[in-house]
């Protein structure tokens, strides 16, 4: 359910710190069907890997949405860093993609 | 020279959670998706009042699944709202303590179980109307659990319709129950959309930043102009004298909305604000041994894998 909010006059502004909260973060990934790839679909608080599995159930699949789940704490999750996303992922290579080449349509399907 | 935020913006592209964006951008988004999850939260009371008294089982499965549903709802949205930098912890004081608000419709009470079909029809389809422009906010893991909540969300419309249709084909009393409610919700649910275009401060920011893509005004009016047929096909009447087809605008026009009542309950004032919040913190009280024992066993597991180890 949602709705707009409006601001209150004088409504005080919410200052926040991050921080960890009680029980740690868990990474959720779900496999729709046999023969796909796990895909991430959010994360859960739990106190340990058994009880965030029962947490990702009930949060992620409640509609046969997977046959299998993963969690790891996501403090355990490395990640490349935007700002280094141009070394990174740098331009594309052209001669890596086979419509690079020009095949003459006698030589058929390739 | 623009910002990489801009860019992105600009290309109509989601800003992902460690890029950079304005502080103010940050700050909306929190405030916006929060508010989101703590009404989903405290969403599941005055629908949660009619678990022990739904009329069949099968009313009692279906609500039970969309009470579970809201509370789901409310972890995709705090999940998000995490990943710009705030804790599970801070969003549950800045709920319990008032600081951040939830949608004013669960402030008023469900009195009869016709409000259960009424909840589901107009409020669930008030969500919708906004939520589906939302699939598409600028923000990735928002608009991520947005996808996520209008394919549950649509359940949840058609089994309220269900209910007052049910309603409207029993006796007369059971209509008049389903008119009633109609009665009672019309104005708070036309009411979510927000303040009117002229009077809303923040919209014309967050439209620059892909956060909303149409205002609370147009929302409101598709809302209006779905809900009208749904409800000459129950044969009930929408409790407004002013409301009629303009055939110029294309549109139905209504009557005036009273958002003297808006603000009341908007600042806390309305009929079930105290009782929302004390319920929601004495849960969170009662269950702190539960978190607490949970944290003790997990520490206790670890130690001794450790020794085997």
């Amino acid at each position: 359910m949602s709705y707009d909010v409006p601001i209150i006059e004088g409504e005080a502004e919410v200052t926040f710190g991050g921080g960890a909260g009680a029980f740690p973060l868990w990474e959720v990934f779900v496999r729709a069907s046999r023969g796909l790839n796990h895909v991430h679909v959010g994360s859960v608080h739990a106190a340990d890997a058994d009880a965030a599995m029962q947490s990702a159930r009930d949060v992620y699949t409640r509609r046969n949405e997977g046959v299998s789940v993963w969690v790891v704490p996501s403090s355990q999750i490395h990640a490349s860093d935007p700002h280094q996303k141009d070394a990174w992922f740098d331009g594309d290579h052209p001669y890596r993609h086979p419509t690079f080449y020009d095949i003459p349509d006698e030589v058929g399907h390739m | 020279m623009t910002s990489t935020f801009e860019q992105l913006i600009a290309a109509n592209e989601k800003i992902e959670p460690r890029d950079e964006m304005p502080d103010e951008y940050r700050k909306t988004m929190i405030r916006q998706i929060a508010q989101h999850a703590h009404s989903e939260v405290i969403g599941q009371q005055p629908e949660g009042n009619w678990i022990t008294r739904a009329p069949s089982l099968r009313r009692k499965a279906i609500l039970i699944a969309k009470v579970q549903d809201e509370a789901g709802h409310g972890l995709y949205l705090y999940s998000a709202a995490e990943t710009l930098g705030i804790s599970r912890d801070e969003l549950n004081e800045l709920l319990h303590s008032g600081k951040q608000k939830y949608s004013s419709i669960f402030n008023y009470p469900t009195l009869s179980w016709a409000d259960i079909g009424a909840i589901g029809w107009l409020v669930d389809g008030a969500a919708i109307t906004n939520q589906v422009m939302l699939t598409r906010t600028s923000y990735g893991p928002y608009s991520r659990a947005m996808i996520r909540i209008c394919k549950e969300e649509s359940f949840h419309q058609r089994q309220g319709y269900e209910i007052m249709m049910t309603l409207c084909d029993g006796t007369e009393e059971q209509k008049a129950m389903a008119q009633d409610a109609l009665d009672r919700w019309w104005w708070p649910s036309i009411m979510m959309f927000g303040p009117p275009d002229a009077d809303s401060t923040h919209t014309e920011q967050s439209m620059a930043w892909g956060i909303k893509l149409e205002t609370n005004d147009q929302l409101r009016q598709k809302f209006i102009d779905m809900t009208v047929p749904q409800t000459e096909f129950l044969g009930l009447e929408i409790p407004d004298p002013d409301l009629k087809w303009n055939d110029e605008r294309g549109h139905y026009d209504f009557g005036d909305i009273d958002w003297d009542e808006f603000w009341t309950v908007v600042k806390g004032n309305g009929p079930c604000n105290r009782e929302r919040i004390a319920h929601k913190r004495k849960a969170w009280d009662d269950g702190a041994w539960v978190r607490e024992a949970a944290l003790a066993h997990a520490a206790k597991q670890h130690a001794r894998q450790k020794e085997v180890a």
